[in-house]
C-alpha cells in the first residue's frame, strides 16, 4: 500500500500451471452456527450470528494477480467484454479516476457488470461456455487513471415495481486508499429512459450528471462513452449503498 | 426500500474514511452514499466457476521450474453467507509477497529479493460445500510509507464473487499472533474487534501435513439473501 513511484523492474515469468494441484480440499465438518447465547431478539441473532468478513483494500499490487495481461499470465476477467455472441451495439467506455485534488489515481481496479444489448444478463448459476458474453470486466487505471473497456451498449432492464431501468453498468473501484468497494453506475447520456429511470430519481439533480456518461467525438470506428469517477471532492462521483 | 440483502451485517467492513491510513484522505468519498434497493442489476453477477479455472491455479509453488523459498502452507476454509449456506463454484483470487516480503507487482521496490521461483498468484473456484483450498509459502512483513516505520503484518490479499454483484468482497487474510497488527492502520481500520479478529485465519493440526506444510483455516461469509426464516419468508 506504499505511495511509491514506479521503477523499472523485472517482468514476471510465465506461469506454468502444472497440471495437477496437490491441494486436497480438507473434508471437514461444516462449522457449527453459533447459537444466541443472550436473550436477544431472534430477528437479530439470525443474521450476525456468523458476521460477515469485513472488506480491506485491494493495496497497490494487485496487477499481476487481477489484471495481469501486461505479467503475461492467463487472465480470465479482461477489459474487452465483446464475444462473438454479445448481442448490441459494439462500444467503448472510457474515463479517468481522480482523487480529491484530481490527481489521476493509477493504481484503480475499475469492475464492470452489465445486461447486454437486449437487456439480459447472463443468467446466474449456469455453466456457460468461457466463449459466452459474461457481461462482466475489469480494468487497472494506468499512470493518468483512465481506464477503458470494450463491450456492447447494455439493453434497458427491468426495475422495482413494473419500472424501467435505462441502460447501465454498474461499477464497482477498488483502490489502494478504498477501504471497502465504491458501487457506482455508469448511464449513457441521450438516452430516453433516463428521465424515467429509478435509481437516477433517487440521486439529486445535481449530481446526476455524474453518473452519465456523454458520447465523445467519433474518431474510430466505435462510439466511445466518457466518464470520469471523482473519488472525492468537486464534482464528487455518486456513490451507492447497497 | 427493498433491500434482498440485508445491509446491517456491514457494519463489519471499515469506513471509508480512516485517516490514519493516509490514502484514505483523499480517496474516500465525502457526499453521503445514495442508498439504492436491490434490482436485477445487483441481484444478479457473474459466474466463474471450476469451468474458469485450472486446477494447478491454486498451488502457488508450482507454478515455475523450482519451489519457491519460505515456509510452505495450506490455506483452506469455507466459503458460506450470513445464514451458513454454501456459497458453491465461486471464484477465488489470492495474491501476495513472497517469504522476503516482496511482491512481483512492479511498482513494488521493496529492497527485499524477488524468488524466480514464486509469482505469487493463484485461484480456485469453491466445491459443492463452498470449500477452497491453495498452498503457498508464508508471506513475509513488508514495510510501507504510510507513517515513519511503517510495516504490514504478513498477509494474503483475497477476492471473492458470490452470486450476486452484492456479494463481491475484496480482503485480506492475516496470521495468527502477529506483533504488527497494533500497529496497521489497515487491520485497525476495522472498527469492531471481533469483526477485525475474522480475518485472521487460525492455525491447524489437522489441516497440516506431516513432513511438509502447515495448515491454516480462514473461513469467508459474504453477504446473504437474509432468507432466516424468522424474518422473513417472502424471499428464498
Ligand atoms: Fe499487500
Amino acid at each position: 500500500m506504499a505511495e511509491r513511484k514506479s521503477r523499472k523492474a523485472p517482468a514476471a515469468k510465465k506461469a506454468k500451471p502444472k497440471a495437477r494441484a496437490r491441494a486436497a480440499v480438507a473434508k471437514r465438518p461444516a462449522p457449527k452456527r453459533a447459537g444466541a447465547k443472550k436473550a436477544m431478539s431472534r430477528k437479530a441473532v439470525a443474521p450476525a450470528a456468523r458476521g460477515l468478513t469485513p472488506s480491506q483494500t485491494v493495496g497497490p499490487y494487485f496487477a499481476y494477480a487481477l489484471t495481469p495481461a501486461k505479467y503475461r499470465l492467463k487472465p480470465i476477467i479482461a477489459d474487452d467484454l465483446v464475444t462473438p455472441d454479445a448481442e448490441g451495439e459494439r462500444i467503448r467506455i472510457e474515463g479517468r479516476v481522480l482523487d480529491a485534488d484530481g490527481k489521476p489515481v493509477s493504481d484503480a481496479l475499475i469492475e464492470i457488470w452489465q445486461a447486454d444489448g437486449k437487456g439480459r444478463y447472463p443468467a446466474a448459476g449456469s455453466a456457460r461456455s468461457n466463449a459466452a458474453f459474461k457481461g462482466f470486466g475489469r480494468a487497472a487505471s494506468n499512470g493518468d487513471g483512465r481506464y477503458a473497456f470494450a463491450t456492447v451498449k447494455p439493453g434497458p432492464v427491468p426495475g422495482p415495481n413494473r419500472t424501467m431501468q435505462a441502460p447501465h453498468v454498474s461499477v464497482s473501484v477498488l483502490a489502494r486508499g478504498v477501504l471497502k468497494r465504491l458501487h457506482t453506475r455508469i448511464y449513457f447520456d441521450g438516452e430516453p429512459g433516463n428521465a424515467r429511470d429509478p435509481i437516477l430519481a433517487l440521486v439529486p439533480a445535481s449530481r446526476r450528471a455524474t453518473l452519465i456518461a456523454k458520447r465523445a467525438e467519433a474518431t474510430g470506428a466505435m462510439p466511445c462513452y466518457v466518464l470520469d469517477i471523482r473519488l472525492q471532492g468537486s464534482g464528487e462521483t455518486v456513490f451507492f449503498a447497497s | 426500500m427493498t433491500a434482498t440483502y440485508p445491509r446491517a451485517g456491514l457494519k463489519a467492513d471499515p469506513p471509508s474514511l480512516h485517516p490514519d491510513y493516509a490514502s484514505t484522505r483523499t480517496r474516500s468519498p465525502k457526499q453521503p452514499l445514495v442508498v439504492i434497493p436491490h434490482t436485477l442489476s445487483e441481484l444478479t453477477g457473474p459466474v466463474y466457476g471450476q469451468e474458469s479455472v485450472l486446477s494447478g491455479d491454486s498451488d502457488l509453488t508450482k507454478q515455475h521450474a523450482g519451489e519457491p523459498l519460505g515456509e510452505r502452507i495450506i490455506v483452506s476454509g469455507r466459503v458460506t453467507d450470513e445464514d451458513g449456506r454454501p456459497v458453491r463454484n465461486a471464484l477465488v483470487e489470492v495474491w501476495q509477497a513472497n517469504a522476503a516480503g516482496r511482491y512481483v507487482h512492479e511498482v513494488d521496490q521493496h529492497d527485499a529479493p524477488l524468488d524466480p521461483n514464486f509469482t505469487g498468484a493463484g485461484r480456485c473456484a469453491t466445491d459443492a460445500e463452498g470449500r477452497y483450498s491453495f498452498i503457498s509459502v508464508k508471506p513475509g512483513a513488508y514495510p510501507w510509507r504510510n507513517h515513519h516505520n511503517a510495516w504490514r503484518p504478513a498477509h494474503i490479499h483475497f477476492s471473492l464473487f458470490g452470486h450476486s454483484f452484492l456479494t463481491r468482497l475484496v480482503t485480506q487474510m492475516y496470521f495468527p499472533g502477529d506483533p504488527l497488527f497494533a500497529f496497521d492502520p489497515i487491520f485497525q481500520s476495522i472498527p469492531d474487534v471481533k469483526a477485525r479478529e475474522r480475518l485472521i485465519c487460525k492455525f491447524e493440526l489437522d489441516l497440516t501435513k506431516p513432513e511438509w506444510a502447515l495448515g491454516y483455516r480462514f473461513d469467508i461469509v459474504l453477504r446473504g439473501r437474509g432468507a432466516t426464516p424468522f424474518e422473513d419468508g417472502s424471499h428464498g
